[in-house]
């Protein structure tokens, strides 16, 4: 089994969690610009921005896992909109950089107006950038992080309306709206946009309950995550889903789709990204 | 012997609720989505009879019990009499 992990915070994982990613099949990586626990200053974002694209994928490449990553100021530290300024004005040149596969993770933590209007105009980062390099497109792809716990729905509903104002300068099948739990799914899936599940303990899915999702809205356009990063998570939750998925009878060619060619399709709509979605016959 | 009614160390009960809230409510969603499993699953008809659904319906009669004593009344619940 291969798998693409769509979304892992590796400035924060050891040698050891790639070479542990690289012998459970993992053949690529694709990490978001987040909070590093602690609020940054500008310069530190420059700083943080050449690890993700400059160190990373050599650290990556190492264990033969290619590495991908996201731009972004995250929306933890989107309240002072004079860093925000600081930090969006940098963020077109490293878009430019050749693992970068859009702006993400963005998106609202406690749904306040800052968060919003800071939100707002990465999206309109990603429209303007689509002339730089996304042959076609409307904009650079996006990837979103919606908020925990109790503010996820009325996030969600606001991250949904936000983009519906965009109208028709924003394209669905360009977007990922990633930690969608059983009450934000539908929302997202129906109104056309790629969907991420996260498995990560306490505060978001299972493995159970993210199999109960993606048989009761389907594998299309869905992604599924661990989302390690410096807290207490586990980049085998992904591999374990798969596990729970077998238990219940599901067969690895579906689970092919989810795990690896939904990730390679979503992230091949930006040609940096290599990986091509693979088949494998069902068993006789 | 006697069930104590010893505090749970130095905490107060809004550290406790602090301590323990996520937790309880990760398991609450879980259990939602067992059940929810149970029924779309072939069969569910066949086993909403079944004890084992009963007792977790008995369960969730004690968990709203206003007295301590829950974690009790749902271990003998589940005991052979
Ligand atoms: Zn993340």
């Amino acid at each position: 089994m291969f798998f693409i992990d769509p979304h892992i915070h590796m400035v924060s994982r050891t040698m050891a969690d790639y070479e542990m990613l690289a012998l459970s099949g993992v053949v690529a990586v694709s990490e978001p610009a987040f909070w590093a626990g602690f609020d940054r200053s500008p310069a530190g974002f420059i700083d943080y921005f050449r690890q993700l694209t400059e160190f990373e994928p050599r650290r990556a490449a190492q264990f033969g896992i290619q590495h991908y990553s996201w731009i972004c100021l995250n929306p933890k530290e989107a309240q002072d909109l004079g860093k925000a300024r600081e930090v969006l004005a940098e963020i077109p040149k490293f878009l430019s950089c050749p693992s970068v596969l859009g702006i993400g993770e963005i998106g609202l933590n406690k749904n306040t107006p800052n968060e919003a209007k800071v939100f707002q105009q990465h999206v309109q980062i990603a429209i303007d950038a689509a002339s730089q390099g996304a042959p076609g497109s409307k904009h650079a792809l996006i990837l979103i992080h919606t908020p925990h716990l109790e503010d996820k729905l009325k996030g969600t509903r606001m991250i949904l309306e936000m983009l519906r104002d965009f109208g028709s300068a924003i394209d669905p099948a360009r977007i990922l709206i990633d930690h969608v739990e059983e009450h934000t799914i539908e929302l997202v899936k129906d109104a056309g946009f790629w969907a991420g599940m996260t498995i990560y303990p306490i505060s978001k899915a299972t493995p159970a309950r993210a199999v109960d999702m993606i048989e009761m809205y389907g594998p299309q356009r869905l992604c599924v995550n661990a989302a390690a990063d410096w807290g207490i998570s586990d980049p085998l939750n992904t591999h374990r889903t798969v596990l729970e998925a077998q238990r219940r009878g599901h067969q690895l060619p579906e689970l092919l789709k989810v795990f690896h060619n939904n990730p390679a399709e979503f992230f091949g709509q930006n040609p940096k990204f290599t990986v091509k979605p693979i088949t494998m016959q069902p068993p006789a | 012997m006697q069930m104590s009614q010893s505090s749970p160390g130095n905490l107060t009960a809004p550290e406790v609720l602090d301590a323990y809230f996520l937790e309880a409510r990760a398991r609450l969603i879980e259990l939602a989505a067992t059940l929810d499993r149970i029924d779309r699953a072939a069969g569910s008809q066949a086993v909403q009879s079944d004890a084992r659904l009963n007792f977790i319906h008995d369960s969730l009669q004690i968990l709203q019990r206003t007295q301590p004593g829950r974690a009790k009344a749902v271990q003998e619940l589940y005991s052979l009499k």
